[in-house]
């Protein structure tokens, strides 16, 4: 065997070596891919075998107007209500502020402006939530029970700090679905006479509505999520009732199961009722996702979506 | 006219984030640095007179269970990051991986807090530890790490990897020595915002560690203390008296709030530096 064939088989060696090693890399690599669809199996899993019992007793769950764990009474109707009153409130909020900042940083501000408040807007999405709820214990619980009456920790109070948890978000993805409508379409209503505002009202709102209502949807679905900040404020009645006035507390889906985890009896009804609501969380929020994941893909493909998510943190 | 004065009122309402931003930032360290000294940051806690403690051990647990989450986290979402980038046909399968990445992203903290409780400290038998907090963390942190190595990964132009595979460098060492290389700024921005989220998270691991501890932990089966836990547990459970625990909540806040502060500069910096990059090379 002359050296150049040594040399050559070697070659083939390494080849065929290099190839099972390359193999084995891309199983590896697939099989980290996959645990993210596994991960998410065994939370369904987990958390639907814990709810059952409790899911079990169907509408008088979901609809029953008592929660008392003390006299086995499991009714989550006041909670749920109180949740989407909360939500919806701090988004409307939210919604009135954002809404108009995502317009100006698209359309009117300049630069070195727009590289102060963007950053901040940042840096806002990342205080952590404790962190907030305790400023609103201190700060905003105080201000609204000498203001306006009340206990003061209410649902105005967890309006407030949750519209400052997604107003990031609201601002993040309606910029970028403002800056997403084609610039042709501004420049010809500009050409055809049309004023700036009267071009923002007409053409680009319009035209990034879907984007600008995603980025809502999806802050709703935050809101409905959060758990630190808002259990910190709303006051959370031992004995929940549906609210009629904003200055009254309230209890949230992610504030019982905060509470009373901690006493909670091992393997009895309270348990499984409170990972039920944990279900109940997961499936409003899952539903809220999916909408909006729909609503931008429908409009400007899935990259929009993508950025946005990932700029504002979630 | 009516132009300038919607202008303006768009610019005030734009403000408004800034003003908040800063409010609570300022309102916190206003307060928070009245109370801390050394002694506040390196003493163990006292629970029965919260006063003569500090927060020490929770300070290196957060550290403890940001390790814990981030060994976790990262190796796999870079690895998926890979796998959904490089090697994956556009099918149903990594379709799939991909919207279950986002239905991960999207489960509320506290439900994989329950998640955490109910699958690592019961069935699994961890117990309230470090272990069980990190891995949860880690849970919640997963699809950040995934999707920033994927968009980092994506980022990479095509000329980079055919002018390396031309010159017979097989696929995984194109990867390794090329791609990841002109992509690890992106991949570590990510991961870094990813972990100022976990780093400020209570909710995952309220569920998964006892916290009121007075030590440091020694194992990873061993209890931590966590910063977030600390807040609300000094808030709520513990018996102190109302003044004493809220200056020490401040005090907290803030370290807290300068720990997440460090890694999101970091991390934009990175970022910045990482686009002006990429523009020069493109343009």
């Amino acid at each position: 065997m002359s050296a150049l064939e040594h040399v050559r088989g070697l070659k083939l060696k390494f080849g065929r070596l290099d190839r099972a090693k390359e193999g084995i890399i891309e199983k590896l690599l697939f099989i980290a891919a996959i645990s993210s669809i596994l991960l998410v199996f065994f939370i369904i899993a987990f958390m639907l075998k814990e709810s059952i019992p409790a899911l079990a007793l169907g509408w008088n769950f979901i609809f029953g107007m008592t929660w008392c764990p003390g006299h086995e009474q499991f009714g989550i109707f006041p909670i749920v209500v109180s949740t989407f009153v909360v939500g919806t409130g701090a988004l409307a909020i939210a919604a009135a502020i954002g809404i108009p900042t995502a317009i100006f940083l698209a359309e009117f501000s300049p630069r070195w402006l727009r590289n102060i408040i963007k950053p901040c807007v940042e840096m806002l999405v990342g205080i952590p939530s404790i962190v907030l709820g305790f400023f609103g214990l201190m700060v905003l619980v105080p201000f609204i029970r000498d203001s306006l009456g009340g206990y003061g920790e209410c649902i105005l109070a967890g309006w407030i700090i949750l519209a400052i948890m997604t107003l990031p978000h609201v601002i993040s993805i309606s910029e970028d679905s403002i800056r997403a409508v084609p610039e042709g379409y501004k420049e010809a209503s500009l050409a055809l006479g049309a004023t700036q505002l009267q071009t923002i009202r007409r053409v680009l709102l319009p035209n990034a509505r879907s984007g600008i209502l995603a980025s809502l949807i999806l802050g709703m679905g935050n809101a409905i999520g959060e758990t630190m900040a808002v259990l910190m404020v709303i006051g959370n009645p031992e004995i929940p009732w549906i609210p009629s006035s904003i200055l009254e507390p309230v209890r949230v889906l992610t504030s019982t199961i905060v509470l009373e985890y901690s006493y909670m009896e091992w393997g009895s009804m309270h348990q499984h009722a409170l990972f039920a609501i944990g279900v109940v969380l997961f499936v409003i929020v899952a539903i809220f996702n999916l909408v909006t994941t729909v609503a931008i893909k429908g409009r400007f493909g899935a990259t929009a979506a993508i950025k946005g998510v990932i700029g504002g943190n979630r | 006219m009516k132009e300038t004065v919607i202008k303006i009122s768009l610019c005030m309402v734009a403000l408004i984030s800034v003003a908040v931003l800063f409010a609570v930032v300022g309102y916190i360290f206003l307060k928070g640095i009245q109370v801390i000294s050394l002694d506040f940051l390196l003493k163990s806690p006292n629970y029965t007179a919260l006063e003569k403690g500090g927060i020490f051990p929770h300070i290196i647990g957060s550290l403890c269970l940001l390790a814990v989450c981030l060994l976790f986290a990262v190796p796999l979402g870079i690895a998926s990051g890979i796998y959904l980038a490089e090697y994956a046909t556009e099918n149903i399968l990594t379709k799939s991986v991909r919207f279950f990445v986002e239905c991960l992203a999207g489960i509320p903290s506290i439900v994989i807090g329950l998640f955490g409780l109910i699958f690592l400290v019961y069935y699994l038998g961890f117990g309230p530890c470090m272990l069980s907090g990190g891995l949860a963390l880690g849970f919640m942190i997963l699809p950040w790490t995934v999707r920033a190595s994927e968009e980092a990964l994506k980022a990479v132009p095509r000329s980079y990897r055919e002018a390396s595979l031309a010159l017979g460098v097989s696929k995984w060492q194109t990867i390794r020595g090329v791609v990841l290389k002109s992509a690890y700024p992106g991949i570590i921005t990510g991961i870094l915002l990813g972990a100022g989220k976990a780093i400020g998270e209570a909710a995952v691991i309220l569920l998964t560690i006892g916290g009121l501890v007075t030590y440091l932990p020694h194992s990873l089966l061993d209890d931590v203390g966590a910063l977030p836990v600390y807040i609300y547990t000094i808030l709520t459970v513990v018996p102190a008296s109302r003044d004493v625990a809220e200056s020490h909540a401040f005090g907290a806040s803030l370290v807290l709030i300068m720990m997440f502060l460090m890694i999101s500069v970091f991390a934009l910096s990175l970022r910045n530096r990482y686009i002006k990059r990429m523009s020069g090379s493109r343009g």
